[in-house]
């Protein structure tokens, strides 16, 4: 059970990987939303330093929702996703792999990508390394709800902005503890460790949710 | 799909458990007769406790802080219960439709989503009405209000999804697992305001100590949740009876087309 686990997430990052895949695209979309907010606000460097972590938040946020609506449709439209029906892993932990292979080829580079872009907006070192700690433990969390959606808009040929529509207000917990946290490494208000173990509390939730759910979907899709 | 056992088992059963069966097809049919006398009886109800509700409502008392304004709760408060509640409808539908297949589940669970987006609305509209004279703004980004306004959200995703997905079976699986996903987010406003610091107010009808309310304001109120129930009630089994129509003119018109086609 394990070698096909392992198999399909190979799989899934070669597919990502080589050309077609789009793996690379999230990184410049994050690129591009954090290079518009200073032209929105203007090139103010204290306020940029102020809403950098938010910024670095909502960019992250949306960059995760490309490609979610292809976790499963690309399968459905070549039929392999009928062979992972009847692959030795049950359907729940298959779901579970393809969404840890998506994060690992789309939402990683986002986690990587942040201290650099952070840096452009001003962002001090102890802020950045709690944004990134953040983005580490939220982002997978998105991309499990994303798979979900992805799972019920499996059949639908042009499911993109749905899946955004329906994954944006449950990710929303994610925002609001992730910046919290973020905050709280700046401000010492709080101590960081309550609002980020809020976060990973929540990212675990949406790691046994999102996979259920999901396969869930799925075989009432077939039907 | 599962073996049906329990449909079998069903056909035996008394007249009056027919409605609750999984899969008998007279269940819709008997729907439609007994929405012949529930969509009047449940109309009529609610003109008569809204009315009441908002007339005793004008009358009562004006409160000693809020003043007048105190009177647009008569309509904000039934608005966000039936919102939640209209929700958690949605989420037991989903289960009908998922666990026992019922073939109402998912008429009940589609047509509720739009009634319920509406008093979702009209909660919001009414409070930030309300927020304007009380709070200084007609918004602020607090627990309670936020947490409403995802729960619009999720009304408005569930409905999308509904009119993404053309096969209405299929559409109703999907949707009803969205559904279910949902829900977290029912408790979540329920409790926003005991669980973080909130600008809204506090549980003050149904709390362990009995109302905060006095009885001058809290009667009015509570005549007007009820005359709101109703005529959820009234447009929901309104709406189930229209989408059952619609459906078997939609199979009759498949119907036709198949039999134009073998000529």
């Amino acid at each position: 059970m394990n070698a096909a686990l392992a198999a399909i997430v190979k799989r899934d990052l070669k597919l990502a990987l080589r050309a077609g895949g789009g793996a690379g695209i999230g990184v410049i979309f994050f690129l591009a939303v954090v290079t518009i907010v200073p032209f929105a606000v203007g090139p103010d460097l204290p306020l940029l330093k102020r809403i950098g972590a938010a910024v670095l938040w909502i960019g992250a946020l949306l960059a995760s929702l490309l490609g979610l609506e292809r976790i499963f449709a690309a399968d459905h439209e070549d039929g392999s996703l009928d062979l992972l029906f009847l692959a030795p892993a049950p359907l729940v932990l298959t779901a579970a792999a393809k969404a840890l292979a998506h994060w690992i080829a789309t939402g990683l580079p986002l986690v990587v990508m942040a201290p650099v872009l952070g840096l452009m907006l001003g962002i001090d070192p102890r802020a950045l390394a709690a944004v990134t700690a953040t983005l580490l433990a939220g982002t997978p969390a998105v991309t499990f709800i994303g798979l979900i959606a992805g799972a019920l808009a499996v059949t639908l040929p042009r499911s993109g902005l749905l899946v955004a529509v329906l994954v944006l207000p449950l990710a929303i917990p994610l925002l609001i503890f992730g910046v919290a946290a973020t905050d709280a490494a700046v401000t010492n208000e709080v101590p960081f460790g309550a609002p980020f173990r809020l976060l990973c509390a929540i990212s675990l939730f949406f790691f046994v949710l999102g996979p259920i759910a999901a396969a869930a979907a799925l075989r009432h899709a077939r039907e | 799909m599962t073996a049906s056992p329990p449909a079998l088992r069903s056909r035996s059963r008394p007249d009056n458990q027919a409605l609750l069966s999984r899969s008998d097809l007279a269940s819709p049919h008997r729907f439609l007769s007994l929405a012949r006398v529930l969509v009047p009886t449940f109309a009529a109800l609610a003109l008569v406790l809204t009315g009441l509700g908002l007339v005793l409502g004008f009358r009562a008392p004006p409160d000693y802080q809020q003043g007048e304004t105190v009177r647009i709760m008569y309509i904000h408060v039934p608005a966000a219960w039936i919102s939640l509640a209209a929700y958690t409808l949605m989420a037991v539908a989903s289960l009908g439709t998922l666990v026992w297949r019922h073939p109402l589940a998912d008429v009940a669970a589609k047509t509720a989503a739009p009634i319920g987006a509406a008093f979702c609305l009209l909660c919001l509209v009414t409070g930030a009405l309300w927020g304007r004279p009380m709070w200084g703004a007609y918004w602020v980004w607090d627990p309670r209000l936020t947490s409403e306004l995802v729960l619009f959200l999720l009304y408005l995703g569930v409905i999308a999804l509904w009119n993404a997905i053309e096969d209405a079976g299929r559409a109703g699986r999907a949707a009803a697992i969205l559904t279910l996903v949902g829900f977290i987010n029912v408790p979540i406003v329920k409790f926003s305001v005991e669980w973080w610091s909130s600008l809204h107010q506090g549980a003050s009808v149904f709390r362990p100590g009995g109302p905060a309310i006095h009885p001058s304001i809290l009667w009015p109120l509570m005549i007007s949740a009820a005359g709101f129930t109703a005529l959820f009630f009234a447009l929901h089994v309104a709406a189930m009876r229209n989408e059952i129509l619609r459906r078997r003119l939609r199979t009759l018109g498949i119907l036709a087309a198949a039999e134009a086609d073998v000529r």
